[in-house]
């Protein structure tokens, strides 16, 4: 690969349904999600047998992060306090555009040309790759999965495993194409590919991005969690390094991660820890050897104090990102998460999405759920996921004129007709003599019910009511009892 | 108004009237089921850092030069970077002197700048101490210092770690309790369970994806 060259993304077409039903006709997609899911959903699983400790540490991890956003003003200026002692800048951007804009100062401060990239959600918030590409500056990803699908001009298709929309073979005809080595299709060979091919730009690197899992108030030590060694890799060998996260992301005490380390690995991957956890708390002291010389945090809001400003919403900001809602849900699991086209898919990319780019740009998130519960029923802080999507839902048609002003873009599915057939709806099932006349009606008139109702009739057979009502067989049922 | 005053702005406002969730942290949840005898912790930590491919050697304070040179040549490892300067290192050092045609030393005494190629390309191995390991996870605590710095756990293909048996601890809440990590953290503090993964390839395991691609630890028993 050339170093800066511009690496566009596969732009993301149609709208949301016509996606995910293009996906759900991708046999080869459908096949490698569902095998993956069902893995990590066992794995999961193995790694909580005990119910009791399941439960308990899941309502501690709740109470940590209700506690920790409790106080989040207070616990962001502590954090900033004491990184700044310790020697790491850390820089405030309320919008994608101005977190690009302080990477991009850092970058031109130091005339940096290549960027090597840890795993980072945050950075996909800000498609820090593309906007890097087009000031000249390479960005290569070096998570092995985020860097196939950046070979292959793709967004990651999971949180925490981005090619598991990929197998084995169309991996090893990427390799053969991009890279121009051999085909193979054998796992080992083609990590050490990309061993190769990254440690290289390791070595080059000019400057090292990576995301947050927790950053610790009370020490300031941001803590990252990986299995590859690329995270320790982008922290330690560039001479900079940059890390960006959500204004979400503190935690007040040092004890507080040791739940939420044990939730985070055994939810994600069903490990009892990951290969490394790295604690960083500062830049190279005078007498040190190596690690970068230069320390920044960037702390992003990306809407997120839109959701923090409901104190039902606010709950969506207890996310640790461990993708075990996406794991375990039924349509994730049938769609993949590009029909999502966003950079959260699944049922946590459902509630924080409209949060971020606005309810009216992903109108169809909060309703693409059966609302089964899994998530919820997963979720190692406890987020009430369903209920939150219901809540959208409601947001979704307020009235235009409504006096509430919860969210970005909220009642953009909103219809004068919808709202009038509810209405209805709900006056005739409160109005017992409206009832009996429409029971008369329906019954009588049966035959005269449409067979094609919408969106209902293309996967149902059209509902016909019944002859008698129950009603009226229950009234001469008793009628008949009462003659004995 | 800048960003910054912006941003907690918004969050102080929406905060106006609560009160802070109270701190009831139960830390009986993170280590009662995660204590161990002292028989149970090498056993413990043995069968998580096995299970991901560490390989372990029990040995002694006495022996364990012996043992490292041996891994050293059954792995045919031409060189070793050690720290010289401090005690293990000195010990690594004055065996080497007794035996001769072991493979060569390598010392991390300058800063990585004047020698970031050989480290990359020409150090196939490292030997670094721990500040103890964690069973319940099956982690070594390793603290990067001046001597030991962060790049040489990292780097290097292969890495042998020392762990004194006796600063096995059960959980990461009794470490972080016990050394006072809250008081001060140093620049990078690590826990790493066993050489470098990655399962992002259809979910198969793979090992030596950045990191290290073998983790050898050397446990000294008679402390």
């Amino acid at each position: 690969m050339s170093t800066s060259t511009l690496i566009p993304t596969v732009a993301v077409e149609e709208d949301f349904r016509t996606r995910a039903h293009e996906a759900l006709g991708d046999k080869q997609l459908r096949n490698n999600f569902r095998s993956a899911m069902d893995s990590l959903m066992a794995k999961r699983a193995a790694s909580f047998s005990d119910a009791f400790e399941r439960e308990h540490l899941r309502a501690l991890g709740n109470a940590i992060r209700a506690r920790a956003l409790s106080k989040l003003p207070d616990l962001l200026e502590q954090l900033e306090q004491i990184l700044t002692r310790n020697g790491v800048t850390v820089h405030w951007a309320e919008t994608v555009d101005e977190a690009n804009g302080i990477v991009l100062s850092i970058i031109r401060a130091h005339e940096a040309r290549q960027v090597i990239k840890g795993k980072s959600m945050v950075s996909e918030e800000m498609e820090m790759n593309h906007v890097l590409a087009e000031q000249g500056v390479e960005c290569l990803e070096s998570d092995m999965g985020e860097f196939i699908v950046q070979l292959d001009h793709e967004k990651p298709s999971h949180i925490i495993m981005p090619a598991i929309h990929k197998n084995a073979g169309q991996v090893a005809s990427l390799f053969h194409d991009k890279l121009g080595v051999e085909y193979t299709k054998d796992v080992d060979q083609l990590i050490q590919i990309g061993r190769k091919v990254l440690r290289q730009k390791f070595f080059e690197a000019d400057i090292g991005v990576s995301g947050v899992n927790f950053a610790v108030a009370e020490t300031g030590t941001l803590l990252l969690v990986e299995n590859e060694g690329n995270g320790r890799m982008s922290t330690t060998v560039p001479p900079v390094h940059i890390a960006v996260t959500g204004i979400e992301k503190v935690v007040e005490n040092l004890r507080d991660v040791v739940p939420l380390l044990s939730l985070l690995t055994r939810s994600a991957l069903g490990q009892p820890i990951t290969t490394y956890v790295n604690m960083i708390s500062g830049p190279r002291k005078a007498h040190e050897l190596d690690g970068p010389q230069e320390v920044h945090l960037v702390l992003l809001d990306n809407g997120r104090s839109q959701a923090f400003a409901d104190s039902e919403l606010r709950q969506t900001l207890n996310c640790i990102r461990c993708g075990a809602c996406m794991n375990h849900c039924p349509v994730y699991t049938r769609i993949g998460g590009h029909a999502y086209g966003e950079v959260y898919p699944g049922p946590i990319g459902k509630i924080i999405t409209p949060h971020m780019v606005g309810l009216a740009k992903v109108p169809d998130h909060p309703s693409a759920s059966s609302l089964c519960g899994a998530c919820g029923e997963v979720c190692p802080v406890k987020i009430p996921i369903p209920a939150l999507l219901r809540r959208l839902r409601e947001e979704n048609v307020k009235a235009p004129d409504s006096p509430h002003q919860v969210m970005r873009g909220q009642g953009s599915k909103y219809s004068r007709k919808e709202r009038f057939i509810w209405n209805a709806w709900a006056k005739l099932n409160s109005s017992p003599t409206l009832y009996r006349l429409f029971g008369f009606f329906a019954t009588r008139l049966r035959a005269l019910t449409p067979n094609n109702i919408g969106p209902w009739t293309q996967n149902h057979s059209a509902p016909k009511p019944a002859a008698r009502s129950l009603h009226d067989m229950a009234r001469e049922h008793l009628a008949k009892q009462g003659d004995r | 108004m800048s960003a910054k005053q912006n941003i907690l702005a918004k969050l102080r406002n929406s905060l106006t009237g609560t009160t802070p969730v109270p701190d009831n942290f139960d830390e009986a949840l993170v280590t009662v089921p995660y204590t161990y005898t002292p028989e149970q912790r090498i056993p413990q930590l043995r069968k998580l850092m096995e299970a991901v491919h560490t390989e372990i050697h029990l040995t002694s304070e006495q022996s364990w030069p012996e043992l490292l040179a041996q891994l050293l040549r059954d792995r045919q490892l031409p060189s070793l970077l050690i720290a010289p300067t401090t005690p293990h290192g000195k010990r690594v050092t004055q065996h080497w002197a007794n035996n001769p045609d072991l493979p060569t030393l390598k010392a991390y005494d300058r800063p990585v700048e004047e020698w970031k190629a050989e480290l990359f390309n020409d150090t196939p191995a490292s030997l670094t101490t721990t500040l103890g390991a964690i069973a319940a996870t099956g982690s070594l605590i390793i603290w990067p210092t001046r001597e030991e710095p962060r790049l040489m756990s990292l780097v290097p293909p292969v890495h042998f770690a020392l762990l004194k048996a006796s600063e096995i601890r059960d959980n990461f809440y009794q470490v972080q309790q016990e050394y006072e990590w809250a008081q001060g953290m140093p620049t990078n503090a690590l826990l790493v369970s066993g050489p470098s993964k990655t399962a992002d390839i259809e979910q198969v395991l793979a090992y030596g994806a950045h990191g290290p691609k073998d983790l050898v630890v050397l446990i000294l028993e008679d402390q």
